[in-house]
């Protein structure tokens, strides 16, 4: 059986690989692609710690994790393409409407 | 057979009318309205008679209650007629004549030239009449002080809305506040005495615990015996009340100025019945004046005073319709004179002769007015041809005795019936007036008052003067004015009226002819204390020589050489100042305008200008209340404590927050992505101190 | 559901569904706003008739009674208790009966903000009736300042052009009177344990000279609110710029709650104080009546003569209140009634004519009498029987107070009663000063001025008169035949004063 230790390695290295590409990319589909690989990396880390510990909690919560990430993925796209369309571009430097 | 049940129904009657008039007389005519108002009356006349049969078989106080009132504790009101022979005697008199007058006002409302075919003012005119029927009814009906009293303000309002009638005018129909002013005068001088009356029922209810006739009059005696003072303050103040309603010294001032009331109400409300109703409050409680003979000398001193001053005036008046009131408020003095004495029946006996023959002398004024203004109208009409649409027409009074004279021929139905009813108030036998208001001055004689006598007989002779003087003016000698000279007959609604009233005048005296007593036997059942009066010759003889005397003189200055148009009256050749002071009504007006009005006015504006508005309301609230509270929050806590003291500590702590706050606002650029950068470091800090703590 | 099912509580609260309504239907959609707001009222005024049906007349203790825990909390036992008795039914039915009439009143005249005015009302009436009604004082003092709050912004954005600064006067002075009550409310609650009424009254025990410093805490609240003399600065400016609807109720209704609390708490609970305080708040309501008539007279504004003399009428009312005899305190209710309607229909008459001159100056009337027949004549009515002519209500309540007044052993003194008869002669001085100055007389300046806007000034519609009119009908009704209503009060005065002759005989 493979050990635990390299599902944890596995999830933390996508998780770092989505970060950076949360902070470091610019176009909005990517960050996208990112966070869900962030996400993914919690659910592989989840999975692998509920097998260890033959509880069901942990492979019910990627379940709600994945459901949110669908809903997330399209209130998101549904916003960048309302984006585009008031602002004819996604180019995330552009966004920065939060500032007070 | 007996008709008690019918009691309420003369106040229904009325009511009905009105009700009627007021609901659907819109669509009513004249004709329509009049009939329907003195259909009502006429009811109530009917309902009279058949309550005074039936007491002809059953002469004791028949009690009728148709509903509670207010009951608390011992205070037990219900609204309960009572129907005796006091009560009945002043129902006849009221629907009586109240029927004929509104009879007559079919006539005369039509015929004044203020109408204007105004049907809604028609309507009003006589809902207001109903009205005040329906009032007096109350007023006489009653069964207890209350009840009374509640007529008594109820016609004291009939009698605001009447007098001012024509509100928007005064009585030469010019704009003006005068006729509204001459209304709300005579509300608040019965307001005046309805004061006197309050407190006497408040004096009365907690003496005898009741307010109901018969349960008041029955402790009377005893509580005389023990309280004598508590009596005579509830007399007097009733006589406040009763100088209040009938025009006596020194509340009579609002009846000359109720002239301005179109004539029909002077006639019925302010002469024939309204007015009487103190003599008939002091007739109806002679059980108690009867135990306290020192409010009885006052009352009839009153009586006496105002009898003869208020003769005096009258003398000097020109308006013919101020003459017959002055003159009503010298009559109401013999009655209250009468009643005071004691002479119950006699003050009666006076009231109902003088409701015939002043409400006869008023309408026939009436009539002569109506007939001045026709006369003017006609000239007007006439000159109207060439002088177009002249703006500046002379204001014409058709009220004044000077612009009259020889009235007797244009106007002969009106003539011979004033003349009856001047007779029958000089007294002159075998009218009316003689014989009622020799028995006043009879029991004034034989009662031992002298000095109420003596001022009763000078009045009586000065009664005698002013109506010769008004009957020379007006009927006799040349037209001293156009108008006069053109003045035309009333009609026969106006005149027929006229005529049984001044059948009434001449053989009104036939109800208490000495020896048969007829009046007196009546009331005998009702008012206990009732004296069997003489007939006492010397004093017939002596009151007549003395009416004679009068109109003799009257003659002389009067009737021998007539008066010209624009000439000074002779009596005031002779008098001079006197007869200034008699026609400037010895200046009472001025007198109470000076002391009292203005005086309450000041008092009233300086409360509320200056002590209420600028004293309380601006300085003590603004000033001193929101002034202190403000300097206390401003300058003491504001600038000293909060300002140097803790503005100090927080402004300082302000400074360094603004200073901090600048220097990490450059973390908040908007962008998502340095946040999330952020949040990588806080996580990556905290895991990193969870690691390695 | 059994909480809000009870006649009282329902009768109370039936005015929030109406606020619930209210807050669902567009601001553009005036008239639906004001059908909702005057059919909850009238709703409300249907279940209080059914209250006076359930209520038994010859029962002079709390009925009707809905009283739950409330607050429990480290001793303290705060109930909600609604309670109803002849002290109070009348004052409930005035207050359910005038509500639907001054919304009425507003049809036309309020055009701006109308949710936020019917929202207000409905709350305002929500106050009111539970001041009348509740037993406890905590729950007293909640809906005492709870009908502040609505007044305020009734005056304060619907009013006149000094509106602010009214509205805050009126706002403040009640307030600085109810501090002193709370203080009072706590002190009872604290020693005596309890809040609820009729225990406080069962327990008694308080020594005469507490009774008299907690008299005088209760006192100073009622006294601002009644208005007595000389506490009645606010009442002219809250009047004079409240809109019409607010004033008919600030007269009818708010200034009762003052009396009433004199009533309901300053009676019965310091029996012994107020023996001791009659004569001091007697001489206070006599000057009041004097000067409240002398003041009205002097008055160049319709409003401020109809708000001065509501001071006149009130001293009445409180002179008949500390004769501390049936007559004079039956005779005290009966006449809080009387100036509800009155003077309501007073300031609703006034508004009337006001919505179309836009003036109140005494000087550019005149003369309406003959231009709006109909006005004049319900005008000359409503005047006559806030001036007292007998058959017409205000009699019945002025005599039996003065009557009551004049015998009473706690006064004992006629000098009370006399003066005040006195300002029974000067009522008759303002208020025919002010129908003349309005309906008698030459035409007024007013009649060609409405007529150079367009259209001349009219007469009554039928609105409006439907809105009178059943104030007319009790107006009569009281002066005619008021036995219904001395006997919905009788078991319950008498009751009061029999406690009265305990207390005197206990002072002796």
């Amino acid at each position: 059986m493979v050990p635990v230790s390299y599902y944890v390695a596995l999830s933390a290295i996508l998780f770092t690989i989505g970060a950076l590409g949360v902070l470091i990319r610019r176009n909005p589909l990517i960050i996208f692609m990112s966070i869900e690989l962030m996400l993914n990396a919690a659910n592989l880390a989840m999975v692998a710690f509920a097998r260890i510990y033959t509880v069901l909690e942990g492979q019910i919560f990627v379940f709600f994790v994945m459901t949110v990430a669908a809903a997330e993925v399209a209130v998101g796209l549904a916003l960048i393409v309302a984006i585009f369309r008031t602002k004819h571009s996604i180019n995330i430097d552009e966004m920065n409407s939060l500032k007070g | 057979m007996t008709f008690f049940y019918l009691a309420p129904w003369i106040v229904f009657f009325p009511v009905i009318g009105l009700l009627v008039n007021m609901i659907f007389g819109g669509r009513f005519s004249e004709k329509v309205i009049g009939t329907v108002a003195s259909l009502a009356s006429g009811l109530a006349f009917v309902c009279s008679v058949l309550l005074a049969y039936s007491l002809t078989g059953h002469p004791e106080a028949f009690r009728w209650t148709i509903g509670e009132w207010i009951h608390i504790g011992t205070l037990q009101l219900d609204w309960t007629f009572r129907v005796d022979t006091l009560s009945t005697t002043m129902m006849l008199v009221v629907s009586g004549v109240g029927t004929l007058i509104h009879i007559y006002a079919i006539g005369y409302m039509h015929e004044d030239v203020r109408f204007k075919s105004d049907l809604k003012r028609f309507r009003r005119f006589f809902v207001f009449l109903n009205l005040f029927i329906a009032a007096m009814m109350i007023l006489v009906g009653g069964d207890s002080y209350l009840m009374l009293f509640v007529g008594w303000e109820g016609v004291g309002l009939c009698s605001f809305l009447l007098i001012g009638f024509w509100y928007e005018m005064d009585t030469l129909a010019r704009p003006s506040w005068a006729n509204s002013n001459a209304a709300k005068k005579a509300m608040i001088a019965n307001r005046i005495g309805d004061f006197g009356f309050l407190i006497a029922s408040f004096l009365m209810f907690w003496a005898f615990h009741s307010l109901q006739f018969d349960q008041v009059f029955q402790q009377a005696p005893a509580i005389a015996a023990s309280n004598p003072g508590l009596i005579t303050a509830i007399t007097l103040f009733l006589l406040l009340g009763v100088t209040g309603k009938s025009a006596q010294i020194p509340l009579f001032v609002w009846l000359p100025d109720a002239m301005a009331g179109p004539t029909p109400v002077s006639a019925l409300i302010h002469a024939a019945t309204m007015v009487t109703a103190g003599v008939y409050l002091i007739a109806r409680s002679a059980a108690l004046y009867v135990t306290v003979p020192a409010a009885q000398f006052i009352v009839a001193m009153v009586g006496a005073l105002t009898a003869i001053f208020a003769a005096t005036i009258a003398v000097g008046q020109y308006d013919i319709k101020k003459v017959l009131a002055y003159s009503t408020i010298s009559q109401l003095g013999f009655m209250v004179a009468g009643v005071g004495m004691g002479a119950f029946a006699a003050g009666m006996f006076h009231l109902v002769t003088h409701a015939f023959f002043k409400a006869l002398l008023f309408l026939s004024a009436g009539s002569v007015i109506l007939g001045m203004e026709r006369g003017h109208h006609h000239l007007a009409h006439h000159k109207g041809h060439d002088e177009h649409g002249d703006p500046h027409e002379e204001v014409f009074d058709p009220n004044d005795m000077r612009n009259m004279g020889g009235l007797r021929k244009t106007m002969p139905v009106t003539f011979w019936v004033y003349l009856i009813g001047a007779l029958a108030l000089a007294g002159i036998f075998p009218f009316a007036g003689f014989w009622s208001k020799d028995e006043i001055l009879a029991n004034a004689q034989q009662g031992g008052f002298t000095a109420v006598y003596w001022l009763l007989a000078i009045a009586a002779f000065f009664t005698a003067f002013y109506m010769g003087r008004q009957i020379w003016m007006v009927f006799f000698g040349e037209p001293r004015h156009e108008a006069a000279a053109h003045a035309e007959e009333s009609p026969k609604v106006v005149t027929v009226p006229l005529m049984v009233l001044a059948a009434l005048s001449v053989v009104g005296g036939a109800l208490n002819l000495p020896g048969v007593e007829t009046l007196t036997k009546w009331l005998e059942h009702t008012v206990e204390f009732i004296k069997p009066s003489e007939f006492i010759m010397s004093v017939a003889l002596i009151s007549t020589a003395l009416a004679l005397i009068a109109i003799f003189i009257s003659w002389l200055l009067y009737g021998r050489k007539p008066l010209k148009a624009g000439e000074v009256d002779p009596l005031k050749k002779m008098l001079g100042p006197i007869f200034t002071g008699m026609e400037r009504r010895w200046f009472v007006d001025e007198g109470y305008k000076a002391l009292f009005i203005d005086r309450y006015v000041d008092i009233a504006r300086f409360t509320a200008d200056v002590i209420d508005w600028k004293f309380w309301h601006d300085w003590f609230h603004e000033k001193v209340i929101a002034g202190t509270y403000n300097w206390l929050s401003n300058v003491m806590l504001n600038r000293y404590a909060d300002q140097r003291g803790i503005d100090g500590f927080f402004n300082g702590l302000g400074e360094w927050t603004k200073n901090a706050a600048a220097g990490l606002r450059r973390f908040q650029n908007g962008f998502v992505r340095s946040y999330a950068l952020f949040v990588l470091i806080g996580v990556v800090a905290i895991l990193g101190y969870l690691l390695f703590k | 559901m059994e909480f809000i099912l009870q006649p009282l509580t329902l009768m109370t609260f039936f005015p929030l569904l109406g606020v619930l309504v209210l807050l669902f239907i567009p601001s553009e959609k005036k008239n639906a706003m004001r059908w909702t707001a005057l059919i909850a009222s009238l709703i409300t005024f249907l279940i209080s008739i059914w209250v006076l049906t359930m209520f038994n007349a010859s029962n002079p203790d709390l009925q009707l009674v809905a009283k739950y825990n409330w607050i429990t909390v480290a001793g303290w036992n705060i109930q909600y208790y609604l309670g109803i008795d002849g002290l109070s039914i009348l004052l409930v039915l005035l207050t359910t009966f005038l509500s639907p009439i001054s919304i009425l009143s507003t049809w036309t005249a309020v055009e701006e903000r109308v949710k936020e005015f019917m929202i207000f009302f409905l709350l305002l009436e929500v106050g009111m009736t539970g001041v009348f009604l509740a037993q406890d004082l905590f729950l007293f003092y909640v809906f005492w300042e709870f009908t502040l709050v609505p007044m305020y912004f009734l005056i304060g954005i619907w009013g006149g052009p000094r509106r602010i600064y009214a509205a805050l006067k009126f706002f403040l002075y009640t307030m600085a009177g109810s501090i002193l009550m709370l203080l009072a409310i706590l002190w009872l609650g604290i020693y005596q344990g309890t809040f609820s009424v009729p225990d406080l009254i069962t327990k008694g025990g308080i020594d005469p000279h507490t009774q008299l410093w907690l008299f005088i805490a209760f006192a100073a609240a009622f006294a601002i609110k009644v208005p007595m003399w000389p506490l009645h600065s606010w009442l002219p400016d809250a009047h004079v710029e409240a809109p019409t609807a607010g004033s008919v109720i600030l007269a009818g209704v708010l200034l009762k709650m003052g009396t009433y609390g004199f009533l309901r708490f300053n009676l019965t609970l310091f029996p012994q104080a107020a023996v001791q305080a009659a004569p001091v708040i007697a001489v206070l309501a006599v000057i009041g009546i004097i000067y409240g008539a002398a003041v009205s007279y002097a008055q160049a504004d319709i409003k401020k003569l109809v708000a001065y003399s509501s001071v006149s009428h009130l001293g009445f009312v409180m002179l008949g209140l500390f004769a501390l005899n049936p007559q004079g305190i039956q005779g005290g209710i009966l006449q809080m009634i009387n100036h509800g309607l009155s003077t309501g229909a007073l300031f609703l008459l006034v508004g009337m004519v006001y919505e179309q001159t836009h003036t109140r100056e005494f000087k550019v009337y005149g003369g309406l009498w003959k231009v709006t027949p109909i006005f004049g004549t319900i005008f000359l009515i409503v005047s006559l029987s806030s001036m007292g002519l007998p058959g017409l209500n205000g009699f019945v309540g002025e005599f039996t107070i003065l009557l009551g007044t004049f015998g009473s052993t706690v006064l004992h003194s006629p000098w009370y009663a006399g003066l005040a008869a006195l300002g029974v002669i000067m009522a008759a001085v303002y208020i025919l000063y002010m129908f003349q100055k309005i309906f008698m007389g030459p035409e007024g300046s007013i009649v060609e001025e409405v007529k150079k806007h367009g259209h001349a000034l009219r007469d009554l519609n039928w609105r409006e008169i439907v809105t009178i009119v059943p104030l007319l009908i009790f107006i009569f009704w009281i002066g005619l035949y008021p036995a219904p209503f001395f006997h919905l009060m009788a078991p319950s005065v008498d009751k009061l004063t029999a406690a009265f002759q305990a207390a005197a005989l206990a002072m002796r």
